[in-house]
Protein backbone atom coordinates (compact mmCIF):
# COMPACT_ATOMS: atom_id res chain seq x y z
CA UNK A 1 0.00 0.00 0.00
CA UNK A 2 1.34 3.42 -0.90
CA UNK A 3 -0.10 6.83 -0.09
CA UNK A 4 -1.30 8.87 -3.07
CA UNK A 5 0.97 11.69 -1.86
CA UNK A 6 3.99 9.51 -2.56
CA UNK A 7 2.78 8.44 -6.03
CA UNK A 8 1.64 11.76 -7.47
CA UNK A 9 3.59 14.84 -8.41
CA UNK A 10 0.74 17.29 -7.91
CA UNK A 11 -2.30 17.06 -5.63
CA UNK A 12 -4.21 20.32 -5.59
CA UNK A 13 -7.62 21.93 -5.28
CA UNK A 14 -8.90 25.13 -6.94
CA UNK A 15 -12.13 26.91 -7.72
CA UNK A 16 -13.85 25.92 -10.96
CA UNK A 17 -16.15 28.94 -11.12
CA UNK A 18 -17.86 30.27 -7.99
CA UNK A 19 -19.87 27.15 -7.14
CA UNK A 20 -17.48 24.26 -7.66
CA UNK A 21 -14.09 23.13 -6.41
CA UNK A 22 -11.96 20.90 -8.62
CA UNK A 23 -9.17 18.58 -7.50
CA UNK A 24 -6.28 17.44 -9.72
CA UNK A 25 -3.99 14.51 -8.98
CA UNK A 26 -1.21 14.56 -11.57
CA UNK A 27 1.40 11.82 -12.07
CA UNK A 28 4.59 12.10 -14.06
CA UNK A 29 5.11 8.39 -14.70
CA UNK A 30 2.77 6.62 -17.13
CA UNK A 31 3.20 3.27 -15.35
CA UNK A 32 2.28 4.78 -11.99
CA UNK A 33 -0.72 6.45 -13.61
CA UNK A 34 -1.85 3.07 -14.97
CA UNK A 35 -1.40 1.42 -11.59
CA UNK A 36 -3.52 4.03 -9.86
CA UNK A 37 -6.17 4.00 -12.59
CA UNK A 38 -6.21 0.20 -12.60
CA UNK A 39 -6.48 -0.08 -8.82
CA UNK A 40 -10.10 1.04 -8.90
CA UNK A 41 -9.63 3.04 -5.71
CA UNK A 42 -10.38 6.52 -7.07
CA UNK A 43 -14.09 6.25 -7.77
CA UNK A 44 -17.05 8.59 -7.21
CA UNK A 45 -18.21 6.49 -4.28
CA UNK A 46 -14.78 6.54 -2.63
CA UNK A 47 -14.40 10.29 -3.17
CA UNK A 48 -17.84 10.93 -1.67
CA UNK A 49 -16.82 8.84 1.34
CA UNK A 50 -13.42 10.53 1.75
CA UNK A 51 -15.03 13.97 1.81
CA UNK A 52 -18.19 12.93 3.62
CA UNK A 53 -20.50 14.28 0.94
CA UNK A 54 -23.38 12.88 -1.07
CA UNK A 55 -22.55 11.25 -4.37
CA UNK A 56 -24.67 13.78 -6.25
CA UNK A 57 -22.50 16.65 -5.01
CA UNK A 58 -19.78 15.33 -7.32
CA UNK A 59 -19.99 16.86 -10.79
CA UNK A 60 -17.01 15.11 -12.39
CA UNK A 61 -14.73 12.22 -11.46
CA UNK A 62 -12.47 10.62 -14.06
CA UNK A 63 -8.95 10.01 -15.33
CA UNK A 64 -7.43 12.16 -18.11
CA UNK A 65 -4.66 10.23 -19.80
CA UNK A 66 -3.01 13.00 -21.87
CA UNK A 67 -2.00 14.70 -18.63
CA UNK A 68 -1.57 11.46 -16.62
CA UNK A 69 -4.11 12.90 -14.22
CA UNK A 70 -7.16 12.17 -12.13
CA UNK A 71 -9.75 14.91 -11.73
CA UNK A 72 -12.55 15.28 -9.23
CA UNK A 73 -14.99 18.21 -9.15
CA UNK A 74 -17.63 18.85 -6.51
CA UNK A 75 -20.08 21.51 -5.49
CA UNK A 76 -18.29 23.96 -3.19
CA UNK A 77 -18.66 22.82 0.41
CA UNK A 78 -16.99 25.69 2.23
CA UNK A 79 -19.49 28.53 1.79
CA UNK A 80 -20.58 31.02 -0.90
CA UNK A 81 -17.44 32.14 -2.63
CA UNK A 82 -16.21 35.32 -0.95
CA UNK A 83 -19.39 35.50 1.09
CA UNK A 84 -20.62 34.90 4.61
CA UNK A 85 -18.88 31.93 6.17
CA UNK A 86 -16.31 31.63 3.38
CA UNK A 87 -13.37 29.50 4.45
CA UNK A 88 -11.23 29.34 1.33
CA UNK A 89 -11.74 32.06 -1.29
CA UNK A 90 -9.53 30.44 -3.93
CA UNK A 91 -10.55 26.90 -3.03
CA UNK A 92 -6.88 26.04 -2.91
CA UNK A 93 -6.53 24.37 0.49
CA UNK A 94 -9.00 21.50 0.37
CA UNK A 95 -6.80 18.74 -1.06
CA UNK A 96 -5.49 17.26 2.21
CA UNK A 97 -8.03 14.39 2.45
CA UNK A 98 -6.61 13.03 -0.83
CA UNK A 99 -3.02 12.80 0.38
CA UNK A 100 -3.47 9.76 2.60
CA UNK A 101 -5.53 7.61 0.25
CA UNK A 102 -3.81 4.25 0.00
CA UNK A 103 -3.24 2.57 -3.35
CA UNK A 104 -2.39 -1.15 -3.40
CA UNK B 1 -6.09 33.25 -44.96
CA UNK B 2 -2.99 34.56 -43.30
CA UNK B 3 -1.42 31.68 -41.41
CA UNK B 4 0.70 30.93 -39.56
CA UNK B 5 0.00 33.71 -37.12
CA UNK B 6 1.99 34.32 -33.93
CA UNK B 7 0.16 35.39 -30.79
CA UNK B 8 1.88 36.54 -27.62
CA UNK B 9 0.17 36.23 -24.24
CA UNK B 10 2.53 38.24 -22.03
CA UNK B 11 1.01 37.26 -18.67
CA UNK B 12 -1.73 35.18 -17.14
CA UNK B 13 -3.39 38.31 -15.75
CA UNK B 14 -2.76 41.92 -16.72
CA UNK B 15 -1.25 43.64 -13.70
CA UNK B 16 0.53 40.61 -12.21
CA UNK B 17 3.85 41.59 -13.78
CA UNK B 18 5.50 41.35 -17.21
CA UNK B 19 9.19 40.84 -17.89
CA UNK B 20 10.07 43.64 -20.25
CA UNK B 21 13.24 41.87 -21.41
CA UNK B 22 11.36 38.68 -22.32
CA UNK B 23 8.61 40.73 -23.95
CA UNK B 24 11.03 42.61 -26.22
CA UNK B 25 12.92 39.43 -27.10
CA UNK B 26 9.66 37.84 -28.22
CA UNK B 27 8.66 40.93 -30.19
CA UNK B 28 12.02 40.94 -31.95
CA UNK B 29 11.54 37.28 -32.87
CA UNK B 30 8.24 38.15 -34.55
CA UNK B 31 4.75 38.54 -33.09
CA UNK B 32 1.52 39.50 -34.88
CA UNK B 33 -0.56 40.49 -31.84
CA UNK B 34 -0.41 40.70 -28.05
CA UNK B 35 -3.50 39.49 -26.20
CA UNK B 36 -3.89 39.51 -22.41
CA UNK B 37 -6.67 38.56 -20.01
CA UNK B 38 -7.33 41.12 -17.28
CA UNK B 39 -10.12 39.38 -15.42
CA UNK B 40 -11.18 36.49 -13.23
CA UNK B 41 -13.98 35.43 -10.90
CA UNK B 42 -11.38 33.56 -8.86
CA UNK B 43 -10.87 36.20 -6.16
CA UNK B 44 -14.61 36.29 -5.50
CA UNK B 45 -17.53 38.61 -6.23
CA UNK B 46 -16.05 41.87 -4.92
CA UNK B 47 -14.83 43.29 -8.20
CA UNK B 48 -18.26 42.89 -9.69
CA UNK B 49 -20.17 43.78 -6.54
CA UNK B 50 -18.18 46.86 -5.59
CA UNK B 51 -16.61 47.90 -8.88
CA UNK B 52 -13.12 47.43 -7.47
CA UNK B 53 -10.34 46.59 -9.90
CA UNK B 54 -8.30 43.42 -9.57
CA UNK B 55 -5.01 45.25 -9.05
CA UNK B 56 -4.00 48.85 -8.37
CA UNK B 57 -3.57 51.52 -11.03
CA UNK B 58 0.18 51.37 -10.42
CA UNK B 59 0.22 47.67 -11.30
CA UNK B 60 -1.78 48.24 -14.48
CA UNK B 61 0.46 51.12 -15.51
CA UNK B 62 3.58 49.06 -14.81
CA UNK B 63 2.35 46.29 -17.14
CA UNK B 64 0.71 48.50 -19.77
CA UNK B 65 3.71 50.78 -20.26
CA UNK B 66 5.99 48.30 -22.06
CA UNK B 67 3.04 46.80 -23.95
CA UNK B 68 1.99 50.20 -25.28
CA UNK B 69 5.56 50.99 -26.29
CA UNK B 70 5.47 47.87 -28.44
CA UNK B 71 2.12 48.90 -29.91
CA UNK B 72 3.35 52.39 -30.73
CA UNK B 73 6.84 51.55 -32.00
CA UNK B 74 6.35 48.13 -33.60
CA UNK B 75 2.72 48.58 -34.71
CA UNK B 76 1.71 45.32 -33.07
CA UNK B 77 -1.89 45.46 -31.81
CA UNK B 78 -2.87 44.80 -28.19
CA UNK B 79 -6.14 43.21 -27.07
CA UNK B 80 -7.24 43.20 -23.43
CA UNK B 81 -10.12 40.98 -22.27
CA UNK B 82 -12.24 41.42 -19.11
CA UNK B 83 -10.66 44.80 -18.40
CA UNK B 84 -10.37 45.85 -14.78
CA UNK B 85 -11.05 42.40 -13.40
CA UNK B 86 -14.83 42.11 -13.72
CA UNK B 87 -15.11 43.78 -17.13
CA UNK B 88 -17.75 46.38 -16.22
CA UNK B 89 -18.24 49.43 -18.43
CA UNK B 90 -16.59 51.62 -15.83
CA UNK B 91 -13.59 49.31 -15.66
CA UNK B 92 -13.27 49.40 -19.46
CA UNK B 93 -13.31 53.20 -19.44
CA UNK B 94 -10.88 53.29 -16.52
CA UNK B 95 -8.44 51.06 -18.40
CA UNK B 96 -8.71 53.25 -21.49
CA UNK B 97 -8.04 56.32 -19.33
CA UNK B 98 -4.86 54.69 -17.99
CA UNK B 99 -3.81 53.85 -21.55
CA UNK B 100 -4.44 57.42 -22.64
CA UNK B 101 -2.34 58.73 -19.75
CA UNK B 102 0.57 56.42 -20.60
CA UNK B 103 0.46 57.19 -24.32
CA UNK B 104 0.27 60.94 -23.73
CA UNK B 105 3.02 61.06 -21.14
CA UNK B 106 5.32 58.89 -23.30
CA UNK B 107 4.72 61.05 -26.35
CA UNK B 108 3.74 58.02 -28.46
CA UNK B 109 2.06 58.37 -31.84
CA UNK B 110 -1.73 58.63 -31.56
CA UNK B 111 -3.36 55.22 -31.17
CA UNK B 112 -6.77 53.97 -32.28
CA UNK B 113 -8.40 52.43 -29.21
CA UNK B 114 -11.63 50.44 -29.35
CA UNK B 115 -13.75 49.75 -26.29
CA UNK B 116 -16.20 46.83 -26.18
CA UNK B 117 -18.83 46.97 -23.46
CA UNK B 118 -20.22 43.89 -21.75
CA UNK B 119 -22.60 45.30 -19.16
CA UNK B 120 -26.17 44.21 -19.53
CA UNK B 121 -29.43 45.75 -18.42
CA UNK B 122 -31.05 43.73 -15.60
CA UNK B 123 -34.15 43.51 -17.77
CA UNK B 124 -32.26 41.20 -20.11
CA UNK B 125 -31.67 38.78 -17.25
CA UNK B 126 -35.21 39.17 -15.93
CA UNK B 127 -36.73 38.52 -19.36
CA UNK B 128 -34.56 35.44 -19.82
CA UNK B 129 -35.59 34.12 -16.41
CA UNK B 130 -39.31 34.71 -16.95
CA UNK B 131 -39.26 33.35 -20.52
CA UNK B 132 -37.53 30.17 -19.43
CA UNK B 133 -34.37 31.02 -21.38
CA UNK B 134 -32.09 30.85 -18.34
CA UNK B 135 -30.38 27.58 -17.36
CA UNK B 136 -30.15 26.54 -13.75
CA UNK B 137 -26.62 26.67 -12.36
CA UNK B 138 -24.58 23.61 -11.41
CA UNK B 139 -26.32 23.54 -8.02
CA UNK B 140 -29.68 23.38 -9.82
CA UNK B 141 -30.61 26.92 -8.78
CA UNK B 142 -32.05 29.89 -10.63
CA UNK B 143 -31.87 33.42 -9.24
CA UNK B 144 -34.96 35.17 -7.93
CA UNK B 145 -36.19 38.31 -9.65
CA UNK B 146 -35.27 40.36 -6.58
CA UNK B 147 -31.74 38.91 -6.59
CA UNK B 148 -31.31 40.01 -10.20
CA UNK B 149 -32.66 43.45 -9.39
CA UNK B 150 -30.25 43.72 -6.44
CA UNK B 151 -27.12 43.15 -8.51
CA UNK B 152 -24.73 46.08 -8.53
CA UNK B 153 -23.87 45.32 -12.13
CA UNK B 154 -24.44 42.51 -14.57
CA UNK B 155 -22.01 41.56 -17.32
CA UNK B 156 -22.23 38.98 -20.07
CA UNK B 157 -19.15 36.98 -21.09
CA UNK B 158 -18.69 37.87 -24.74
CA UNK B 159 -17.60 35.28 -27.29
CA UNK B 160 -15.71 35.91 -30.50
CA UNK B 161 -18.39 37.99 -32.25
CA UNK B 162 -17.64 41.47 -30.86
CA UNK B 163 -13.89 40.99 -31.48
CA UNK B 164 -14.41 39.67 -34.98
CA UNK B 165 -16.40 42.75 -35.96
CA UNK B 166 -13.51 45.02 -34.95
CA UNK B 167 -10.86 42.84 -36.57
CA UNK B 168 -12.72 42.67 -39.89
CA UNK B 169 -12.03 46.27 -40.77
CA UNK B 170 -8.79 48.14 -40.18
CA UNK B 171 -7.85 46.65 -36.82
CA UNK B 172 -7.47 49.19 -34.01
CA UNK B 173 -4.11 49.53 -32.25
CA UNK B 174 -5.70 48.57 -28.94
CA UNK B 175 -8.94 46.79 -28.10
CA UNK B 176 -10.14 47.05 -24.50
CA UNK B 177 -12.98 44.63 -23.93
CA UNK B 178 -15.26 44.24 -20.98
CA UNK B 179 -16.10 40.82 -19.63
CA UNK B 180 -15.16 38.15 -22.14
CA UNK B 181 -15.09 34.37 -22.10
CA UNK B 182 -11.39 34.06 -21.34
CA UNK B 183 -10.25 32.33 -24.57
CA UNK B 184 -12.47 34.47 -26.82
CA UNK B 185 -10.08 37.27 -27.90
CA UNK B 186 -7.38 34.73 -28.77
CA UNK B 187 -9.80 32.52 -30.68
CA UNK B 188 -11.26 35.51 -32.51
CA UNK B 189 -7.84 36.54 -33.83
CA UNK B 190 -6.88 33.07 -34.97
CA UNK B 191 -10.25 32.28 -36.57
CA UNK B 192 -10.20 35.54 -38.49
CA UNK B 193 -6.81 34.50 -39.86
CA UNK B 194 -8.27 31.22 -41.09
CA UNK B 195 -7.47 28.75 -38.32
CA UNK B 196 -9.81 25.86 -37.62
CA UNK B 197 -12.07 26.83 -34.69
CA UNK B 198 -10.97 23.81 -32.62
CA UNK B 199 -7.35 24.91 -32.98
CA UNK B 200 -8.25 28.52 -32.20
CA UNK B 201 -10.33 27.82 -29.11
CA UNK B 202 -7.87 25.35 -27.63
CA UNK B 203 -5.02 27.80 -28.20
CA UNK B 204 -7.10 30.49 -26.50
CA UNK B 205 -7.89 28.24 -23.55
CA UNK B 206 -4.16 27.80 -22.94
CA UNK B 207 -2.94 31.28 -23.78
CA UNK B 208 -5.38 33.09 -21.51
CA UNK B 209 -3.39 31.79 -18.55
CA UNK B 210 -0.07 32.95 -19.96
CA UNK B 211 2.87 30.80 -18.93
CA UNK B 212 0.83 28.54 -16.63
CA UNK B 213 1.34 25.83 -19.28
CA UNK B 214 5.12 26.03 -18.93
CA UNK B 215 7.59 24.42 -16.56
CA UNK B 216 8.25 26.22 -14.26
CA UNK B 217 4.98 28.06 -14.63
CA UNK B 218 4.64 31.81 -14.88
CA UNK B 219 5.23 34.71 -17.23
CA UNK B 220 4.00 34.61 -20.81
CA UNK B 221 3.67 32.21 -23.72
CA UNK B 222 3.74 32.44 -27.51
CA UNK B 223 1.51 30.44 -29.83
CA UNK B 224 2.21 29.91 -33.51
CA UNK B 225 -1.11 28.99 -35.06
CA UNK B 226 -1.49 27.00 -38.26
CA UNK B 227 -4.72 25.99 -39.90
CA UNK B 228 -4.82 22.57 -38.20
CA UNK B 229 -2.46 22.80 -35.20
CA UNK B 230 -0.64 25.20 -32.92
CA UNK B 231 2.75 25.33 -31.26
CA UNK B 232 3.58 26.75 -27.83
CA UNK B 233 6.82 28.24 -26.55
CA UNK B 234 7.21 30.07 -23.24
CA UNK B 235 8.11 33.75 -23.35
CA UNK B 236 10.82 33.26 -20.71
CA UNK B 237 14.08 31.73 -21.93
CA UNK B 238 14.54 29.58 -18.84
CA UNK B 239 11.13 27.93 -19.11
CA UNK B 240 9.90 25.04 -21.25
CA UNK B 241 6.59 23.84 -22.57
CA UNK B 242 6.43 20.06 -22.38
CA UNK B 243 3.64 17.72 -23.50
CA UNK B 244 2.77 17.04 -19.86
CA UNK B 245 2.89 20.68 -18.76
CA UNK B 246 0.61 21.70 -21.63
CA UNK B 247 -1.81 18.78 -21.22
CA UNK B 248 -1.95 19.36 -17.47
CA UNK B 249 -2.99 22.94 -18.03
CA UNK B 250 -6.28 21.77 -19.55
CA UNK B 251 -7.18 20.58 -16.05
CA UNK B 252 -6.69 23.94 -14.38
CA UNK B 253 -9.71 25.63 -12.79
CA UNK B 254 -12.19 23.70 -14.93
CA UNK B 255 -14.85 21.18 -13.96
CA UNK B 256 -13.61 18.72 -16.58
CA UNK B 257 -10.55 18.55 -18.82
CA UNK B 258 -12.02 17.13 -22.02
CA UNK B 259 -15.13 19.16 -22.92
CA UNK B 260 -15.00 22.92 -22.37
CA UNK B 261 -18.23 24.79 -23.11
CA UNK B 262 -18.28 28.42 -24.15
CA UNK B 263 -20.64 30.93 -25.71
CA UNK B 264 -19.99 29.82 -29.29
CA UNK B 265 -19.94 26.07 -28.67
CA UNK B 266 -17.99 23.30 -26.97
CA UNK B 267 -14.26 22.69 -27.28
CA UNK B 268 -13.51 18.97 -27.40
CA UNK B 269 -9.91 18.05 -26.60
CA UNK B 270 -10.45 14.34 -26.04
CA UNK B 271 -8.53 13.35 -29.17
CA UNK B 272 -5.70 15.85 -28.82
CA UNK B 273 -2.07 14.96 -29.20
CA UNK B 274 0.72 16.86 -27.47
CA UNK B 275 4.12 16.44 -29.13
CA UNK B 276 7.47 17.89 -28.14
CA UNK B 277 9.12 19.61 -31.10
CA UNK B 278 12.20 20.45 -29.09
CA UNK B 279 12.96 20.72 -25.40
CA UNK B 280 10.75 23.78 -24.91
CA UNK B 281 8.15 23.80 -27.72
CA UNK B 282 5.02 21.65 -27.94
CA UNK B 283 2.73 21.04 -30.89
CA UNK B 284 -0.97 20.51 -30.14
CA UNK B 285 -3.22 18.90 -32.74
CA UNK B 286 -6.62 17.24 -32.84
CA UNK B 287 -8.67 19.87 -31.03
CA UNK B 288 -12.28 20.05 -32.22
CA UNK B 289 -14.95 22.69 -31.72
CA UNK B 290 -18.61 21.79 -31.88
CA UNK B 291 -20.43 25.02 -32.70
CA UNK B 292 -23.52 25.79 -30.69
CA UNK B 293 -26.89 25.70 -32.44
CA UNK B 294 -27.60 29.11 -30.99
CA UNK B 295 -25.53 31.66 -29.13
CA UNK B 296 -25.63 31.29 -25.36
CA UNK B 297 -24.12 33.78 -22.93
CA UNK B 298 -23.12 33.45 -19.30
CA UNK B 299 -24.32 36.35 -17.19
CA UNK B 300 -22.46 37.34 -14.05
CA UNK B 301 -23.92 39.60 -11.41
CA UNK B 302 -23.00 40.35 -7.81
CA UNK B 303 -24.74 42.22 -5.04
CA UNK B 304 -23.85 43.59 -1.65
CA UNK B 305 -25.54 41.35 0.91
CA UNK B 306 -24.42 43.01 4.13
CA UNK B 307 -21.58 44.49 6.11
CA UNK B 308 -19.05 42.56 8.12
CA UNK B 309 -17.07 42.97 11.34
CA UNK B 310 -14.61 40.48 12.81
CA UNK B 311 -12.34 39.68 15.71
CA UNK B 312 -9.51 37.17 15.94
CA UNK B 313 -7.87 35.72 19.04
CA UNK B 314 -5.79 32.76 20.12
CA UNK B 315 -6.65 30.20 22.78
CA UNK B 316 -3.79 28.42 24.54
CA UNK B 317 -5.71 26.95 27.47
CA UNK B 318 -6.06 23.17 26.84
CA UNK B 319 -9.15 22.91 29.06
CA UNK B 320 -11.03 25.35 26.83
CA UNK B 321 -9.58 23.93 23.61
CA UNK B 322 -10.98 20.52 24.53
CA UNK B 323 -14.51 21.97 24.63
CA UNK B 324 -14.19 24.90 22.22
CA UNK B 325 -17.04 23.89 19.91
CA UNK B 326 -19.74 23.52 22.59
CA UNK B 327 -18.38 26.71 24.18
CA UNK B 328 -18.83 28.69 20.96
CA UNK B 329 -22.26 27.13 20.43
CA UNK B 330 -23.31 28.48 23.84
CA UNK B 331 -22.15 31.96 22.88
CA UNK B 332 -24.01 31.70 19.60
CA UNK B 333 -27.17 30.81 21.55
CA UNK B 334 -26.76 33.77 23.89
CA UNK B 335 -26.09 36.22 21.05
CA UNK B 336 -29.08 34.92 19.09
CA UNK B 337 -31.34 35.50 22.08
CA UNK B 338 -30.01 39.05 22.46
CA UNK B 339 -30.24 40.12 18.82
CA UNK B 340 -33.47 39.61 16.85
CA UNK B 341 -31.50 40.09 13.60
CA UNK B 342 -29.44 37.00 14.37
CA UNK B 343 -32.56 35.04 15.24
CA UNK B 344 -34.31 36.05 12.02
CA UNK B 345 -31.29 35.45 9.80
CA UNK B 346 -30.95 39.11 8.76
CA UNK B 347 -27.56 38.96 10.46
CA UNK B 348 -25.19 36.00 10.54
CA UNK B 349 -22.53 34.91 13.00
CA UNK B 350 -19.78 32.53 11.94
CA UNK B 351 -16.83 31.11 13.87
CA UNK B 352 -13.79 29.55 12.31
CA UNK B 353 -11.48 27.66 14.66
CA UNK B 354 -8.02 27.46 13.14
CA UNK B 355 -6.14 24.44 14.40
CA UNK B 356 -9.28 22.29 14.41
CA UNK B 357 -11.37 22.84 11.27
CA UNK B 358 -10.92 26.44 10.19
CA UNK B 359 -9.99 25.57 6.61
CA UNK B 360 -12.05 22.48 5.82
CA UNK B 361 -15.03 22.91 8.14
CA UNK B 362 -17.19 19.81 7.95
CA UNK B 363 -14.84 18.25 5.37
CA UNK B 364 -12.13 17.97 8.01
CA UNK B 365 -11.14 14.39 8.87
CA UNK B 366 -8.27 15.02 11.30
CA UNK B 367 -9.12 14.46 14.96
CA UNK B 368 -5.86 15.68 16.48
CA UNK B 369 -6.11 18.11 19.39
CA UNK B 370 -3.81 21.09 18.91
CA UNK B 371 -2.01 22.92 21.69
CA UNK B 372 -3.40 26.23 20.51
CA UNK B 373 -6.25 27.39 18.29
CA UNK B 374 -7.15 30.64 16.56
CA UNK B 375 -10.77 31.75 16.84
CA UNK B 376 -12.01 34.01 14.06
CA UNK B 377 -15.45 35.45 14.68
CA UNK B 378 -17.28 37.22 11.88
CA UNK B 379 -20.63 38.94 11.93
CA UNK B 380 -22.49 40.08 8.83
CA UNK B 381 -25.42 42.45 9.29
CA UNK B 382 -27.49 44.89 7.21
CA UNK B 383 -25.43 47.84 8.53
CA UNK B 384 -21.78 48.20 9.53
CA UNK B 385 -22.89 49.59 12.90
CA UNK B 386 -25.00 46.57 13.76
CA UNK B 387 -22.26 44.21 12.58
CA UNK B 388 -19.77 45.94 14.89
CA UNK B 389 -22.20 45.91 17.79
CA UNK B 390 -23.04 42.22 17.53
CA UNK B 391 -19.38 41.40 16.95
CA UNK B 392 -18.45 43.29 20.12
CA UNK B 393 -21.01 41.43 22.19
CA UNK B 394 -19.88 38.08 20.80
CA UNK B 395 -16.23 38.88 21.41
CA UNK B 396 -16.92 39.87 24.99
CA UNK B 397 -18.75 36.56 25.45
CA UNK B 398 -15.88 34.55 24.02
CA UNK B 399 -13.39 36.46 26.17
CA UNK B 400 -15.24 36.31 29.50
CA UNK B 401 -17.71 33.45 29.65
CA UNK B 402 -16.84 30.64 32.04
CA UNK B 403 -16.69 26.95 31.14
CA UNK B 404 -16.52 23.55 32.81
CA UNK B 405 -13.27 23.04 34.76
CA UNK B 406 -12.03 26.58 34.04
CA UNK B 407 -8.82 27.51 35.89
CA UNK B 408 -7.76 30.56 33.86
CA UNK B 409 -10.45 32.94 34.98
CA UNK B 410 -9.06 36.26 33.71
CA UNK B 411 -9.70 36.02 29.97
CA UNK B 412 -10.18 33.30 27.34
CA UNK B 413 -8.51 34.90 24.30
CA UNK B 414 -5.08 36.21 23.37
CA UNK B 415 -6.13 39.21 21.28
CA UNK B 416 -3.38 40.50 19.01
CA UNK B 417 -5.06 43.50 17.41
CA UNK B 418 -6.52 46.82 18.43
CA UNK B 419 -9.17 47.89 17.85
CA UNK B 420 -10.45 44.45 18.75
CA UNK B 421 -13.59 44.47 16.60
CA UNK B 422 -12.51 45.26 13.07
CA UNK B 423 -14.87 46.42 10.33
CA UNK B 424 -14.19 44.34 7.23
CA UNK B 425 -16.51 46.14 4.83
CA UNK B 426 -19.29 45.12 2.47
CA UNK B 427 -19.95 41.45 1.78
CA UNK B 428 -20.72 40.51 -1.81
CA UNK B 429 -22.25 37.43 -3.38
CA UNK B 430 -22.59 36.13 -6.93
CA UNK B 431 -26.35 36.28 -7.40
CA UNK B 432 -26.11 35.63 -11.10
CA UNK B 433 -23.79 33.14 -12.76
CA UNK B 434 -26.17 31.67 -15.26
CA UNK B 435 -26.23 30.84 -18.93
CA UNK B 436 -28.99 32.33 -21.07
CA UNK B 437 -30.17 31.60 -24.57
CA UNK B 438 -29.03 34.76 -26.33
CA UNK B 439 -29.95 33.94 -29.92
CA UNK B 440 -32.00 37.06 -30.50
CA UNK B 441 -29.95 39.44 -28.38
CA UNK B 442 -27.42 42.04 -29.49
CA UNK B 443 -25.75 42.90 -26.24
CA UNK B 444 -22.26 44.16 -26.97
CA UNK B 445 -21.53 47.64 -28.29
CA UNK B 446 -18.19 49.13 -29.16
CA UNK B 447 -16.79 52.57 -29.79
CA UNK B 448 -13.45 53.53 -31.29
CA UNK B 449 -11.52 56.73 -30.81
CA UNK B 450 -8.06 58.10 -31.22
CA UNK B 451 -6.01 58.88 -28.16
CA UNK B 452 -2.63 60.46 -27.70
CA UNK B 453 -0.74 63.71 -27.47
CA UNK B 454 -2.30 65.42 -30.48
CA UNK B 455 -5.89 64.27 -29.94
Amino acid sequence: MTRLAELADVIRSKNAGPFEVTFDVIFTDAAVFETVRGSGVLTRQRMAAVFGIDDDEITYCDFFEPALAFKLTMIRQTGDQGGVGERDTFGAQQHAPLLDIEIP
Amino acid sequence: MSLPTTILSPAGILGYGISERALLASVDAGVDVMIVDAGSTDPGPYMLGLGATLVSDEAYVRDLTPLLSVVAEHRIPLIIGSAGGAGTDEQVDHTVALIERIVTEAGHRPLRVASIYAEVDPQVALDALVDGRMEADVRGLLPSESAIAGCTSIVAQMGIGPFAELLDGAAPDVIVAGRAYDPAPYAAWAIRRGADPGVAWHMGKILECGGACAEPKGGGVIATVYSDRFELTPMGASQSCTPLSVAAHTLYEKRRPDLLPGPDGVLDVQACTYTALDDRTVRVAGSRHRPADALTLKLEGASVVGHRAMFIGGVRDPILIAQIQPFLDRIRGLATSMYPDLASGEAQLDFKVYGIDGVLGRLETSKQTPHEVGVLGEVTAPTPELAKEICGTVRIGVLHLGYEGQMATAGNLALPLNPIEIPVGPVCRFDLYHVIDAATLHLFTSTTRTIGPSS
